[in-house]
């Protein structure tokens, strides 16, 4: 009897353990990286200390192998944790639980300082980052950087530019536009032909996008350094904000463009059935055009410059971007910092993230040489969309500075637009209703106004 | 009923000093199985769902702002909870889909199940089967479905419509969303009731509809005079979960949000606004305290229902 219940007891703790999956971190030769070690690549050489990176670049399995051929005294360990928002809800989850996050992550440079205030990221200065500044491209440091602090090294950037329906436009006898008034007739002149497109589509769930257009009329939402993290300056509804959304405001009222949800399937879609004869896109956009399905097989592409408020005095401007950061819990910092830097910080790395990713490059070795700007796109029917657009895009654009809370500021964004093109505010009042909420919000959360 | 409880009450003269200490022991060593075999469900149980309950209402008591540090603040969080406009409007939503969504899914269970308990062919089996199967989806994948299906683009709308020469409703719209979502949460729901009515239809004694066919009953009168009244227990039950699910509204609208990301705003439910609090803008102590909050309003109206009810379902 005293065997049997013994043996069942035996029985029942094994399956509790087996049930609560207290399993153990068997980490496959692990010289100091971290124990879960579950890579979804392999590790070329196992005696090596292991730094574990999320990240979700496409065709980022080749980068990774290539830098673990490349390095014995380090291993990548890497985990596609997701994109974008997906990726941010785990690691602002693992930042509050105190573990679980990884060495290096990839974070847009849009939300660098919501993390930083958490004080979630490293300051890399410490580590030699101001050695390879120059290797960046002025925009895209800026953006990495608050003040002195460097956050993250940038990976690629999304400079601005519009791809267009060459075929569409032929039909209805459109010039391509180069300044928003042009972009108006064009858009009037689109719709009067009948043939069912409109010139593009107006997401009020744009988030960076929306706020990249606003930055082109000289909007600066906000004033925010991580040396001084507890004040901030908020002014999303100024001049430029309000100039530029008054402008998409009367495109809505009049028909000429579209309001669909940005980044759904039917606006995948309708980005390449010919709904849309006008892409406003960033560098990353071809990229992400030619892996759509359903594309119209008439359609002719080709890029041009973004149009500007004032042709004689362009301003560029930026959608996206993404880089390369070490977290607080990274074991070893300066091993993770040299990572960071490393992966994308060499032509090999960069070279193969720009043909088989279609990055649009920081580094500057790749960014500025002749086999980058003359490389010719046949999506785009041959054509060097790099030196005809996003190069100048990409030198002229000078950063910018995001909140704190920028997924927040997003989201009340996404409101207020909804509200607009629904007709229920116009876009003055719309701005304005955002920068309240915004203020109370900071306020708050403890934030002084400037 | 209360017959069969009669025979143990029939021998109290041996129980006191003869049998007394033997079935004691006897209870306390198979009571030591009893735990044995519960443990797993119990570690698991207090490891998953009473330490974060713990751990998370000891969150609620604090605050911690993104400029500002981590402080105790007590009961300050509830206050805020329960006079914040966010907060009372997705209370307000979700009573309004309460209102609405539930008297429908009942509706249609319980016409469903009184229709399948008079029919005895193959066609009623057949019919049981399909109108449960939308219960047997997932639903985070029924919610993304019924995303193709709403979408203007993708969904049948627009061709069904276009055969009268209408165009299709947009159910994705502000307006229309509510409409959307109810008729989502009664599709597959309704089965899942329709099997807990159908269920207690079946556990009462057919001679009672004989008794009341020699009375001259219709089918109607059967079925809305005996059948329902003998149901209402069940009928109670089932509106309880529908009211605990209704109020915690989450999955459908934060699935939904992907494809209409303007109608359904982060904060539509209590549940969403919860979560984006907590895992969107790191506010993981006010998120605690809404949640807690959430609660505590589930359980009162809960409450409320039982005791209004208390008659109905046989807890008096």
């Amino acid at each position: 009897m005293k065997a049997k219940f013994l043996a069942t007891a035996g029985i029942v703790a094994a399956t509790a353990v087996a049930l609560t999956g207290c399993s153990g971190g068997s980490g496959s030769g692990g010289g100091g990286g971290s124990e879960e070690a579950s890579c979804t690549n392999t590790i070329v050489n196992a005696e090596a200390p292991q730094v574990t990176v999320w990240a979700w670049y496409p065709a980022f399995n080749e980068v990774v192998d290539q830098f673990n051929n490349a390095n014995d005294d380090v291993q990548i360990c890497w985990t596609n944790a997701g994109q974008g928002n997906d990726e941010y809800t785990k690691f602002s989850t693992s930042i509050e639980s105190g573990s679980g996050a990884p060495d290096v992550i990839q974070l847009e440079s849009e939300v660098l300082s919501s993390f930083t205030i958490r004080d979630a990221l490293v300051d890399l200065t410490e580590f030699g980052a101001n050695d390879v500044k120059a290797d960046y491209a002025e925009g895209a440091w800026e953006d990495a950087s608050s003040g002195d602090a460097v956050y993250a090294i940038p990976v690629d950037g999304g400079p601005m530019g519009m791809l267009y329906r060459q075929d569409l436009f032929d039909a209805a006898g459109i010039q391509v536009p180069t300044t928003w008034e042009e972009f108006e007739a064009a858009a009037r002149k689109l719709k009067e032909s009948g043939g069912g497109a409109v010139i593009g589509d107006f997401p009020t769930n744009g988030r960076a996008f929306n706020q990249a257009l606003f930055a082109q009329a000289g909007s600066v939402p906000f004033e925010y350094d991580s040396a001084n993290p507890q004040e901030i300056g908020i002014k999303v509804n100024d001049e430029g904000a309000k100039q530029v959304l008054e402008y998409w405001d009367g495109l809505v009222k009049d028909g000429l463009v579209a309001t669909d949800d940005a980044f759904t399937a039917d606006y995948n879609t309708k980005l390449v059935d010919g709904s849309y004869a006008v892409y406003l896109a960033a560098a990353w956009g071809p990229g992400y055009l030619q892996g759509l399905s359903d594309a119209d097989p008439t359609a002719v592409w080709r890029a041009a410059p973004l149009p500007q408020w004032d042709a004689a005095n362009p301003v560029q401007v930026n959608w996206g971007g993404s880089t390369f950061a070490v977290t607080e819990q990274a074991k070893d910092k300066e091993l993770a910092a040299k990572v960071a830097m490393g992966i994308f910080g060499n032509e090999e790395g960069m070279n193969l993230g720009v043909d088989k990713g279609a990055l649009f490059p920081s580094y500057a070795p790749v960014l500025d040489s002749p086999e980058f700007a003359d490389k010719e796109y046949e999506f785009f029917g041959g054509q060097q969309i790099n030196k005809d657009v996003f190069l100048d895009a990409a030198a002229g654009y000078e950063g910018a500075t995001f909140s704190p809370f920028q997924n927040y500021a997003y989201d009340q964004l996404t409101e207020q637009l909804y509200a607009m093109v629904q007709g229920e505010k116009d876009a003055g009042k719309a701005l304005d209703d955002l920068q309240v909420s915004l203020e109370q919000y900071a306020t708050e959360q403890g934030f002084t106004l400037k | 009923m209360a017959t069969t409880t009669a025979p143990t009450s029939s021998h109290p003269a041996e129980a006191p000093n003869q049998v007394k200490h033997r079935p004691d022991r006897n209870y306390r060593r198979k009571q030591r199985w009893g735990w044995l075999f519960v443990a797993p469900f119990a570690l698991i149980f207090l490891t998953f769902l009473i330490l974060p309950l713990v751990f998370a209402f000891r969150m609620s008591l604090f605050t911690s702002t993104l400029a500002t540090g981590n402080k105790f603040v007590g009961a300050d969080n509830y206050i805020k909870a329960f006079s914040d406009p966010i907060f009372l409007q997705g209370l307000g939503t979700v009573a309004k889909f309460a209102l609405i969504m539930i008297p429908a899914q009942m509706l249609v269970a319980l016409v469903a199940a009184l229709v399948l308990d008079n029919l005895a062919t193959w066609a009623s089996k057949f019919s049981r089967l399909m109108i449960f199967i939308p219960y047997a989806i997932p639903v985070v994948i029924g919610a993304l479905m019924w995303g193709f299906l709403y979408s203007p683009r993708f969904g049948p709308a627009s061709s069904i419509f276009g055969i009268f020469g209408l165009a299709a409703p947009e159910f994705l719209a502000q307006d229309n969303i509510f409409g959307s979502l109810v008729n989502i949460v009664t599709w597959q729901w309704a089965g899942y009731y329709m099997i807990i009515i159908y269920a207690a239809l079946r556990g009462i004694d057919p001679g009672i509809y004989e008794a009341a066919v020699l009375d001259g009953a219709s089918d109607r009168q059967i079925a809305l005079r005996i059948k329902v009244p003998m149901i209402s227990s069940s009928l109670v039950m089932v509106v309880i979960f529908a009211l605990i699910g209704t109020l915690q509204f989450f999955t459908e609208p934060q699935v939904l949000r992907g494809v209409a990301q303007g109608a359904i705003p982060t904060s539509y439910t209590p549940n969403m606004y919860a979560f984006s609090l907590a895992f969107s803008y790191s506010q993981f102590n006010y998120a605690s305290a809404i949640s807690f909050a959430l609660g505590i309003v589930v359980f009162v109206f809960s409450f409320i229902f039982l005791f209004l009810t208390r008659k109905q379902s046989g807890l008096k």
